[in-house]
């Protein structure tokens, strides 16, 4: 097999084998769902339900506030039990609606789908961001705004992201193997949006029965599908553009720079829903999994169901909980408490035990150049790092520290454990926040 | 040889004489009286006075952009001389000093999570807002510690900032770094502060700490004329006439502290290497 890579980059021990052959389940119905307003990047979204209203599976419960910016469903039926501040899984309490689900899981009938061939580009962009549509590999990133370059950026490719390169999540692995029909029709919705024809499917060569599967149904529709080398973060979208195109993305700007625009495969099945079916994106498949989790599952989780929950679908825990973390291993948000809620770009839940973590003292930086070795940004991290600690912001500036894609290859490798990619944000937080007091 | 060294002696004869020429003929006129100032200031390039640097302001008093009176580590004493520089008369600056308006430190205050990351308070805060569950309460992480360009604070070994009132000089460079606005500038006379930060109602404040405000009113009681509650915070009007002392031994939870004798007694308020100083000492 030809595999194409990127430069820098490692491959953790990805505990894939907990999940990877497990079928995707349909996750009960908890007690109460927490969906929280802030889901997405850009502005959050405004509550337009009040307290005691009943709703439906797919009902508007708060409008989009701007351009960047979707709305938000309901994502069972049921009653709207309060507007309130909870526990986010950014670590903090804010605004969300709390539905209590009447047992019904009953559609809203007033959602009707249209054939995409029926429908203009404007139209298929609009009921996109209309079902609230964002990118489900964990940015959460407004499609609609990523299918809206300026007119004078060319787009000829459109990748597909099938890469899932972080260690021990396989949501995106199994819907390739159980979705491939959504995921592709999403594809072709895709590439009329885009009014291209060239669509590429990236997967790393540890899923080839995912590889198999995928290729057989995308031959006859004329898409591509290349296997990438197993290496993280071949997923982050620079890596991918590179590995599979061979452009490079210049520093500071967007895939569209170099006429690329990349979607993960979870947001193409989201979009042929969206249009098919006029269904918005209020359900998602999540891998619960992790040394910690009885059973590890790909469930097809409601959007706010509490982690807690999923935990109890998957035979509860072997153990008292040390970490817990929502998405991947390398990237995901550490989370506080399983009182917080599963939402559009929970990928994975992950719960490791004390004995699962080495914890080593961090000591100097012994010059190892490891750090500098595995970036795939080609950026000098202990470097950066250093000028942090200083609050040398300028000078970590001038490294290129707002290049940093967080993707956390630095810390992972260093030898004297040094928080690498903490500094870094450190320092990209202070300079921006100097840039806009400029 | 002797040409080399001829040359080289010719180069650098050139050089004096040029140089000294381009001295002369692109002086710059200086003021004496800006000279004169900087020699007043302190030199300590703080940034107090809103000027990059000591000579910065002295050029910015001179051209009589700013008045004489913002050196706050200079203390009266140099405002007094600058005055005198420049033949005006002197309006002493109400000095002021910083104070950590926080007790909880690691023993009396809850964490949310344990934080192994960059000891650094503002770093800290970016994950998920601090580990502390208070959402105003000190880090203890210590950047305004570093930041402080007089050596006045200190961390305390349970992760508190304590400020000293005698190295302090009021420069704000702490209160711009702290990420919880913990620092507050207090009129250097004051002796009594209220040492909370909190503005969440008074059972949620108990929940993550043992000494925050409980909003319960009993200095208002005792003091009224000095003691008012602000969002659920005690405060203290430092210009009111009256017995601010009276509500310190009332206070239920001890975040009223009396700085008149030094540090507080029996709290994480004396500063790990200085012992509490008596008035004659601080002096
Ligand atoms: S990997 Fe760690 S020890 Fe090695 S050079 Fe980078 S920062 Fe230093
Ligand atoms: S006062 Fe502020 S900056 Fe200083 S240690 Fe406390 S939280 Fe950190
Ligand atoms: S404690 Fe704060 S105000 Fe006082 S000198 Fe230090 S930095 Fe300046
Ligand atoms: S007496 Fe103490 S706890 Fe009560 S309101 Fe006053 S400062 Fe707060």
């Amino acid at each position: 097999m030809n595999l194409k890579t990127f430069k820098g980059g490692l491959h953790p021990p990805d505990g894939k084998h907990y999940s990877a052959h497990k079928a995707i389940e349909l996750c009960p119905l908890p007690a109460e769902l927490i969906i929280p307003l802030a889901q997405h990047i850009g502005a959050p979204a405004e509550a337009c339900v009040e307290v005691g209203a009943l709703v439906k599976k797919g009902t508007l419960i708060a409008n989009a506030k701007g351009f960047v910016s979707v709305p938000i469903h309901a994502s069972t039926s049921g009653e709207v039990i309060a507007v309130e501040p909870r526990l986010h899984p950014m670590g903090k309490a804010l605004p969300a609606i709390v539905i209590k689900p009447d047992g019904a899981d009953a559609w809203d009938e007033s959602l009707v789908g249209a054939d995409p061939a029926t429908l203009d580009i404007e139209e298929l962009k609009r009921r996109i961001q209309a079902a609230g549509v964002v990118g489900m590999g964990g940015a959460t990133f407004p499609t609609h705004v990523k299918l809206s370059p300026p007119p004078e950026k060319q787009i000829d490719t459109l990748i597909l992201n099938g890469v899932e390169c972080e260690p021990y999540l396989t949501a995106d692995h199994r819907m390739m193997l159980e979705d491939t029909e959504r995921i592709l029709d999403g594809v072709e919705i895709l590439l009329k949006v885009l009014g291209i024809k060239r669509a590429v499917i990236g997967i790393e060569a540890n899923k080839p029965d995912a590889i198999e599967t995928m290729t057989r149904a995308a031959a006859p529709r004329n898409i591509e599908v290349q296997a990438l080398k197993v290496k993280y973060p071949q997923g982050a979208e620079k890596q991918l553009i590179d590995a599979i195109t061979g452009r490079q993305v210049p520093s500071g700007t967007l895939p569209m720079e170099v006429g690329v625009v990349v979607q993960n495969v979870g947001t193409c099945a989201a979009i042929s829903d969206a249009i098919r079916l006029g269904r918005p994106l209020v359900e998602r498949v999540v891998s619960i999994t992790g040394p910690a989790i009885n059973e590890p599952k790909n469930l097809l989780v409601r959007v706010g169901t509490p982690l807690q929950f999923l935990v109890d679908q998957c035979g509860g825990l072997n153990g008292e909980p040390a970490k817990i973390i929502m998405g991947g291993p390398m990237m995901g948000q550490t989370q506080l408490s399983l009182e917080t809620p599963a939402i559009r770009g929970t990928s994975g839940l992950l719960i490791f035990r004390k004995q699962d973590l080495p914890r080593l003292e961090s000591g100097p930086c012994i010059r190892c150049g490891r750090c500098i070795g595995v970036c795939p940004i080609h950026l000098q991290p202990t470097t950066i790092a250093g000028y942090a600690r200083l609050d040398l912001f300028d000078e970590a500036a001038d490294y290129h520290a707002l290049d940093c894609i967080e993707c956390g290859c630095c810390t992972y490798i260093c030898p004297a454990t040094l928080p690498l990619v903490q500094s870094i944000r450190y320092a990209k937080a202070a300079i921006m926040a100097k840039k806009r007091t400029l | 040889m002797l040409a080399s060294i001829l040359t080289l002696g010719g180069i650098g004869l050139f050089a004096a004489v040029a140089l000294g020429i381009a001295a002369k003929k692109f002086a710059v006129e200086v003021d004496p009286r800006e000279l004169a100032i900087l020699e007043v200031l302190p030199g300590a390039n703080c940034g107090a006075c809103g000027q990059p640097g000591c000579g910065g302001y002295a050029k910015a008093i001179v051209a009589g952009t700013m008045p004489p009176n913002l050196c706050s580590p200079g203390g009266a004493e140099t405002i007094e001389k600058i005055a005198h520089i420049m033949g005006v008369e002197a309006v002493s600056a109400n000095p002021q000093l910083a104070v950590v308006c926080c007790q909880g430190d690691n023993l009396k205050a809850s964490l949310k999570y344990r934080y192994l990351g960059l000891e650094d308070c503002n770093a800290a805060q970016k994950i998920a807002d601090g580990p502390k569950t208070c959402p105003a309460g000190c880090l203890g992480l210590g950047s305004c510690m570093r930041a402080c360009p007089f050596d006045a604070i200190e961390i305390t070994s349970q992760g508190l900032a304590i400020i000293d009132r005698d190295k302090c000089t009021g420069c704000q460079k702490c209160v711009a770094t702290c990420p919880r606005q913990v620092i507050k500038m207090t009129p250097a006379s004051a002796t009594t502060h209220v040492l909370c930060n909190s503005t969440d109602k008074g059972a949620q404040v108990r929940k993550y700490c043992q000494v925050g405000c409980i909003a319960c009113q009993i200095c208002k009681k005792t003091a009224p004329e000095v003691y008012q509650i602000e969002n659920f915070l005690a405060r203290v009007d430092y210009a009111a006439d009256g017995d601010v002392l009276a509500a310190v031994a009332k206070c239920p939870t001890k975040c009223i502290r009396d700085f008149s004798t030094g540090y507080p007694e029996g709290s994480s308020f004396i500063a790990p290497n200085a012992p509490a100083k008596t008035p004659e000492e601080a002096a």
